[in-house]
């Protein structure tokens, strides 16, 4: 770690003027990111700024029946409330299948957006990374590529600075996105509201940027529309618990009576940013849900993908993700574990067992 | 950079004057500055639950904590659970009874996370406790022996309650 300077700071504009004035200064809410990437040497600021004294750690009604959650809210904390386990059972969902409880523990809503890659040349100092080191160029390209992307990379080969086919790991952002979340911001310009889909961003010309926030930007709620309908969240990965997703998906669908009003899916862990699949949700949109219909709007949300040596496996197991979260979204299949929880999400079930609950 | 500040940290009851280097994590502050080895150091990233401590009556992991950020905030540590005349805390009596360990590397992180685990309610059958106990490794794969002591102290917490209604 090099060294750096520790501060705390009391309120929203404490935070922000901190951030603005001061050189390379970074946030740090729960640390379970920002403290593993000082170890290896991959964050690298002068001055880490505290928010956890700001509080920001309340989850409101918003009139219209939206939900405020506050950015230093714990992930534990967001995953066991009522609210959000019935009305938005995807973002619990997502939380519950994610880290291990220690983890949720400690982390925060913002901190969780805002988590960097788990590509593992980021980690290695020793490798080519543009995200870590611009104009370095791509490890991962030509090298371990199993957990990247097959949509919306910058590859222009090995070599190049812009090159970078990362995904963004978080669990609960995918949920986010299908919820149509918007981020509330406060910076040295004042309060702005951002699209989920703007917060954040492809690799395009500058890999180094993960999102489109400036340095003095503090998140300071997430606030998720009124939603009456029901959302899902499933996720594959290596081991049953407490590991990163191969590939997952966030589904969020209200009826009209047995016709969707509207679907929208995302998928996890395939690109740089939660990865709506809009082409399938225009054409799941006035249908009746059916097994084929859903074989459908998988096959259109995947068309374009593009993959490497190692994670070829990824369309076939996004287009099967998709067809069975909107089956068990709306009720053609049912949850495979208790709606808003782990064992709803995680395909396989628990350590292979699956029990009667 | 700054001199280090004095500041303190609140362990097991007790209070610890340190004077921390800005990168010092609440585990490395146990372990080489406080004389409390107990708390393990396993992967130091926050991938294996060794270092599992609890942060005001909630399982957190030490690793990645920075002590700077705590300032004030009271942490249990696996030296802190057993009674003060040395009876052995219900989960560490449990681990013994049912085996639950090989080597004991993991074990301290193990104990922490499990009376945690049985007080957040998450230990309601095997497959809960699988779930929610699968941040904390065991290299010696004593799995099943960790949860037949967790449902163990579960059944034993929920018998009054049961006697009850
Ligand atoms: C072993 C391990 C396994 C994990 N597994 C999963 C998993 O399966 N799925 C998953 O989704 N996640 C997983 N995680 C990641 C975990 O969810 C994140 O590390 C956590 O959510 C980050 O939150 P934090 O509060 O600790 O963030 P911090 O580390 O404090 O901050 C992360 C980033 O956010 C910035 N930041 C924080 N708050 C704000 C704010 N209010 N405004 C602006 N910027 C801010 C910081 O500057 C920093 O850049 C895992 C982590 C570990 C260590
Ligand atoms: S994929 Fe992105 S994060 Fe990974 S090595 Fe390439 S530039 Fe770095
Ligand atoms: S040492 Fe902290 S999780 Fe491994
Ligand atoms: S008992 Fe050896 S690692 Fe768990």
């Amino acid at each position: 770690m090099i060294p750096f300077r520790y501060q705390h700071a009391n309120d929203i504009a404490d935070a922000v003027a901190l951030a603005g004035r001061l050189n390379d200064a970074q946030f740090i809410a729960g640390g379970t990111s920002q403290v593993d990437l000082l170890k290896e040497g991959v964050q690298r600021p002068t001055v880490l700024i505290d928010i956890f004294r700001i509080g920001l750690s309340e989850i409101t009604d918003l009139q219209g029946g939206g939900l405020s959650i506050g950015a230093n809210v714990r992930n534990s904390t967001a995953s066991d409330h009522p609210a959000i386990r019935e009305r938005y059972t995807a973002i619990a969902e997502a939380l519950h299948a994610g880290a291990s409880q220690q983890i949720r523990n400690m982390a925060s809503m913002a901190g969780n957006l805002l988590q960097r890659t788990r590509c593992p040349y980021l980690r290695d100092p020793a490798q080519r990374c543009n995200k870590r080191d611009p104009g370095s160029g791509c490890a991962a390209v030509e090298g371990f590529n199993r957990m990247h992307a097959i949509f919306g990379q910058t590859d222009e080969g090995a070599q190049s600075q812009r090159t970078c086919i990362a995904v963004h790991p978080s669990d609960m952002a995918v949920a986010m996105a299908a919820h149509e979340a918007v981020i509330v911001i406060h910076s040295s310009t004042g309060e702005r509201r951002i699209a989920f889909e703007d917060l954040h961003r492809l690799p395009e010309h500058d890999p180094s940027r993960d999102t489109n926030l400036a340095c003095d930007d503090l998140i300071v709620a997430i606030e998720l529309p009124a939603f009456n309908g029901t959302s899902h969240y499933l996720k594959v990965r290596d081991r049953a618990s407490y590991a990163y997703a191969l590939v997952s998906c966030a589904t969020a669908v209200e009826m009209d009576g047995d016709r969707i009003a509207s679907a929208r899916v995302a998928l996890g862990s395939v690109a740089h940013k939660p990865w709506r699949l809009f082409a399938a949700e225009a054409l799941l949109q006035g249908e009746r849900p059916s097994e084929e219909l859903f074989r459908r709007a998988a096959e259109a949300g995947l068309e374009g993908a593009r993959t490497y040596s190692m994670n070829g496996y990824k369309p076939d197991l996004a287009r099967v993700l998709v067809a069975r979260a909107l089956s068990e979204t709306t009720g053609l299949t049912p949850l495979q574990g208790p709606a808003g929880t782990a064992f709803a999400a995680s395909v396989g079930g628990i350590a292979g067992v699956i029990e009667e609950s | 950079m700054d001199e280090p500040q004095t500041l303190i940290l609140k362990v097991n009851g007790q209070e610890y004057k340190l004077r921390p280097d800005s990168r010092t994590t609440v585990l490395d502050a146990l372990r080489e500055q406080i004389g409390l080895t107990g708390t393990k150091k396993g992967c130091d990233h926050g991938q294996c639950g060794a270092c599992t401590v609890h942060l005001e009556g909630e399982r957190v992991l030490s690793c990645l904590l920075l002590v700077e950020g705590l300032a004030g905030r009271e942490i249990t540590t696996i030296e802190g659970i057993a009674d003060p005349a040395g009876e052995l805390h219900p989960m560490q009596q449990a681990f013994i009874d049912h085996d639950a360990f090989q080597c004991g590397y993991c074990t301290p992180g193990q104990i922490m996370s499990a009376i945690a685990c049985v007080k957040e309610g998450h230990a309601g059958s095997r497959m809960e406790i699988q779930e929610f106990m699968s941040g904390n490794l065991c290299r010696c794969a004593a799995y099943p022996n960790i949860i037949e002591a967790i449902e163990a102290v579960r059944a034993a917490v929920l018998d009054p309650a049961n006697s009850i209604q």
